[in-house]
Parts: C-alpha cells; structure tokens; sequence
C-alpha cells in the first residue's frame, strides 16, 4: 500500500518536474524575440558609437557600457536618479488616482442621462486636444511650481481615456440584461452596481493601462518643462542635456522607460488578474479552450445519463 | 369574453412603433398549465407579444390582463453575466427581490440539479458549451417559480441534437410543475412538440391567423415527433405558416 503511494507520490514529482520544464520553455519561447531585438539595438548602438561617429564627436552617442558606467554605477547619479524616479513616480500616480476618480465619477454621470452625456461630451474632447506643453507655464503661475501644477498635468493627459473607456463599458451592457433587471424592479443603483459597473470593467482597465503610460509621460514632460521645483526625472533630463552629460541622459531616458514599461505592465497583469477570467480581451480565450474540453467531457456525461428528462427525476421542484 | 381562469389575457391588443405597425388586434388567453406557441416569420412582432405579455412594453390599444407577477422570460441567448459564477447567475433574480442569501444559494443549487448542471455551478459561464449555458438560462428563470413564462426563441441558436434535448429537459419540467407558458419560435417541430396550442402569426403586422390544438397528452416523448400523427400536424402548420410568410 505505502509503496503503491511512495510511486504515487514520485509521478506526481516527476509530472511537476515536467511541468516547471515546460514552464521554462514557454518562458524561453516568450522572452527570446524581444531580448533578440535588444541585442540587435546594442549592437546597431556600439556600431554607430564606434564605426560611424568620429572619435571627436563620440560624446554624442557613448557607448552603452559607458551609460551604465556613469549612469548606473556612479553613487551620486544613481541616488539623483532614483530620487527623481521616486518623485515622478509620486505624481504620476497621484494623478493617476485623481483622474481615475474624476474620471469615473465623469463616466457614471454621463452613463445615467444622454443629456449629461451630450453635455460633458464635447468639454472632454475639448480636454484631450488641449496643448498641454502650451498651458504648462500657466499652471506654473496659478498652482505653483510644486507638486499640485505636475499632478494637474498629468490629470489633465490622463483623463480622457479613461472617461471614455468608462463610459463605452457602462453602456455596452446587454440590453437583455437590462431587461431583465427592469422586470424584477431594479433601480438606478441596482442596475450600475450589479450590471453596469461589471460589465464596464474590462473597458475599465483599458482605460487605465491606456491612463498609466499618459500620467508617467505627463509626469516627466511636466516636470521637464516646469524647469525647476525639487528635480524629477524631468527636470534631471533637462538638466542632463543642458550640461551636455550624454552618458547620464540616456541613463535618465533608460530609466523612464523603464518606468514607463513597468506601469504600463502592472496594469496589464492587474486588468488580467481581475477580468482575464471572463473578458476575451484581457485572456479568457486560452482559458476557454482549455476548459472547453471540460464542457465537453461534462455534455457527454450528460449524455450517457439516459435520458434527457431524466434531471426532472432527481431534482425537486424550486 | 375574457377568461376567468386566465393567466394572461389579450384583447384586441395593437402595439404600434412610430409609423410601423407590429402587431395588430391580437386576442389571445392562456390559462394556467396551458403551453401556448407562436410561430410565424420572421419580424412578424412575435418578440414584441412577449415584451407587451411581461409589460416592458405597453400595448398602443387594447387591453392586456395578467393575473400574475411571477413570471419567467428566456431570451434567445443565454444572456449570462461573464463575470458571475453559474450559481450567482441563477441566483440573480432572487437577488434582485430580495431574497434572503441562504435561502437563494438552496433554491439555486435546487434548480442547477433540477437543469443538471450542479457540477457546474462554481465556474464561469465562459466555460460551458452553448447547451449549458442555455439550461443555466433555464435554471435562472426557473429559481423564483413562475407562474408565467415567456420563451423568446430560446433554443434557436443551439444544434438540433442539443435542441432535441433541451426540449424534452423542458418538457420534463413542465410535466412536473406546469406552467403557463407562451413559446416563441421558428421551428415548426419544436412548437407541435411542446404546446398544447400552436398558434400561427402573420407577417407584418403581426396577426394570429390560425390555431391548431395539440392533442397529445403530457408527458410526451421525444418518438412522438417520429410518429404519423404528429407529422400530420406539423405538416398542417407548416402549410398554414407557409401561407402568411
């Protein structure tokens, strides 16, 4: 008996074995495009640093080994850098939330009347088109050079995605559906909590993955043309260039893409976590046609029950 | 002469939309255990029958008289939402009313075993096959036990294997428990085999130009439909169907 389970047991190690084999490979099958891409950029980078800018001119484009040298390796440099990041990131999330909330709020409203709608449309429109890099100094005089003018920035670039994602899902609800809550008496809020705002989320996070990317650019375009404040990566980018330090520029440059790709991410993996189930969009498919096969095998139980009255038989009546 | 026994009464009932005119003086009862079906062509206002019997739309003139307000109405998808289990899909209309949490997750589990879909109950529509997701539909308007149920061609969209069954599942649960019943579809076959009362409807303006009793007795199996008498009939339909489309 106990070896019957010690072999059970090893099949199961070697079946997690397997998988965590497979795993990896998927892994490698994920990664290896893209790093080939990168290593392709490296190398195209170090043939234009050393074969076609001249010695002389060389300061124009260091070579990338250099940028992680003086970028990357240097004390100093590294906390100016990290510091800035801390701080652009501060205000892009902050804005972020903000226009999160403002926006929502906007959605719902415009969701519960078309007149709200059609009055709220056209300022919203009008809010994307608003040369932002215009209006900067603007703000600087009316908030301040501080942190309160770089959030509204990013508010400002970061809200019209997610008013109008928010506002295509909670209209994109079935209209059966809504029926079907009209006949059992559900209100206003009835209606948004339970079937609106579900169905909204996949739009939802759309809008905020869309939003994030916006609030780190808006943060950094901010602060880069405020020119002045505590330094973000922004104002660090302006400083950089205007010192002519190349090798710290792009270390900059790296480090809000980085930024840039890690929010945008996060917000990927966290749309996924909460709607992939569900939402074709956020990844339900590669779900479905794995548990498809399960709705099968379960049809063809069904099948082999006999007898297609036969549940009536067993079950009770509500 | 309206009908005492009635579960739902019209009386010359005409919906009009703006200009276009959907159905046009229908008068029609159906009494309690009776399963009534409609069939005629499409855009006929067949759909709009069912919207004036549950009241989501009002008729223009006439008179509707329903004696109850337990009512089921299946659509003709699923119209499950994604993002709630099988179970919390049931669950919903009790929700909706009011019911207490514990009692609703019992009357749920009740139907999904009376629909056989109690292993499914945890997992997302998503992963049930098209059939499933219609006898989840069911077992959802089945939870608050009505008296009433309205039927918008629900078996339309699935294969005729998976039809076939569906139709006897709903055959069985009418024999235990029956309803009142008006059944909308385009399948000739399907509407001889369920009702009691097959009534043909007109292209537009929606009319009801025929009626055919159905006199086999309850339950039926699933053979009859192979059996002379019962082709005689459809056969008889089809002709009177083939005459208004």
């Amino acid at each position: 008996m106990s070896t019957v389970r010690e072999a059970a047991r090893m099949s199961g190690a070697l079946r997690d074995a397997a998988r965590s084999r497979s795993q990896v490979a998927r892994l490698i099958r994920l990664a290896a495009p893209p790093l080939l891409v990168f290593l392709v950029v490296i190398g195209i980078w170090y043939a234009v640093t050393y074969l076609v800018l001249q010695p002389s001119r060389r300061f124009l484009l260091p070579p990338p080994h250099d940028v992680v040298r003086y970028g990357f390796m240097e004390p100093t440099t590294r906390a100016e850098l990290w510091r800035g990041l801390l701080r652009s990131a501060h205000v892009a999330f902050l804005g972020l939330g903000v226009a999160f909330v403002i926006g929502f709020a906007t959605a719902v409203l415009m969701s519960q009347a078309k007149w709200i709608e059609r009055s709220l449309y056209p300022w919203a429109v009008v809010l994307q088109t608003v040369p932002i890099l215009a209006i900067v100094p603007l703000l600087g005089f009316w908030f301040g050079f501080g942190l309160m003018s770089r959030v509204i920035v990013c508010v400002i670039i970061a809200l019209f995605p997610i008013i109008i994602n928010t506002l295509t899902g909670l209209l994109s609800a079935d209209r059966r559906l809504h029926d079907l809550l009209t006949l059992h008496g559900a209100g206003r809020w009835t209606r948004l909590t339970k079937l609106q705002i579900p169905a909204a989320l996949p739009d939802i996070f759309t809008g905020l993955r869309t939003s994030a990317g916006l609030a780190v650019i808006g943060a950094i375009v901010g602060d880069f043309f405020f020119g002045r404040g505590r330094p973000g990566l922004g104002l660090l980018l302006a400083q950089y260039s205007s010192r002519l330090k190349s090798e710290e520029l792009l270390a900059a440059v790296l480090v809000a893409c980085g930024f840039g790709v890690a929010v945008f991410s996060a917000f990927g993996w966290l749309g996924r976590r909460v709607v992939g189930a569900w939402d074709e969009s956020w990844g339900a498919t590669s779900r479905i046609e794995v548990q498809d096969e399960e709705a099968t095998q379960g049809v063809q139980t069904d099948t082999s029950r006999e007898g297609v009255g036969e549940p009536t038989g067993r079950g009770e009546a509500p | 002469m309206v009908d005492d026994d009635a579960v739902i009464s019209f009386r010359d009932v005409t919906k009009g939309f703006g200009a276009i005119r959907a159905l046009t003086s229908v008068s029609l009862e159906i009494r309690a255990g009776e399963f009534v079906a409609i069939i005629g062509p499409s855009g006929c206002g067949k759909s709009t029958l069912l919207r004036l019997a549950s009241r989501l739309e009002h008729p223009s003139s006439g008179s509707i008289v329903r004696r109850t307000e337990r009512i089921g109405y299946v659509f003709q998808e699923p119209t499950l939402m994604p993002w709630r289990t099988v179970r919390r899909n049931v669950e919903l209309l009790a929700e909706l009313e009011g019911v207490d949490r514990r009692l609703r997750r019992e009357r749920a589990d009740a139907v999904l075993r009376l629909v056989g879909l109690d292993e499914f109950a945890d997992v997302l529509p998503a992963a049930l096959s098209g059939g499933m997701k219609m006898r989840a539909s069911l077992a959802r308007s089945l939870l608050l036990d009505p008296e009433l149920f309205l039927f918008d061609e629900p078996f339309g969209a699935l294969d005729q294997i998976t039809r076939h069954r569906l139709n006897a599942e709903l055959m069985a649960l009418f024999t235990q428990r029956p309803f009142a019943a008006l059944f909308v579809t385009h399948s000739v076959e399907e509407a001889v085999y369920l009702s009691s009362r097959v009534l043909v409807m007109s292209a537009r303006p929606g009319r009801l130009v025929d009626a055919f009793e159905v006199p086999f007795p309850y339950p039926r199996p699933n053979a009859l439909r192979y059996e002379p008498a019962f082709a005689t009939l459809a056969g008889r339909v089809a002709s009177s169907l083939a005459e208004v489309a």
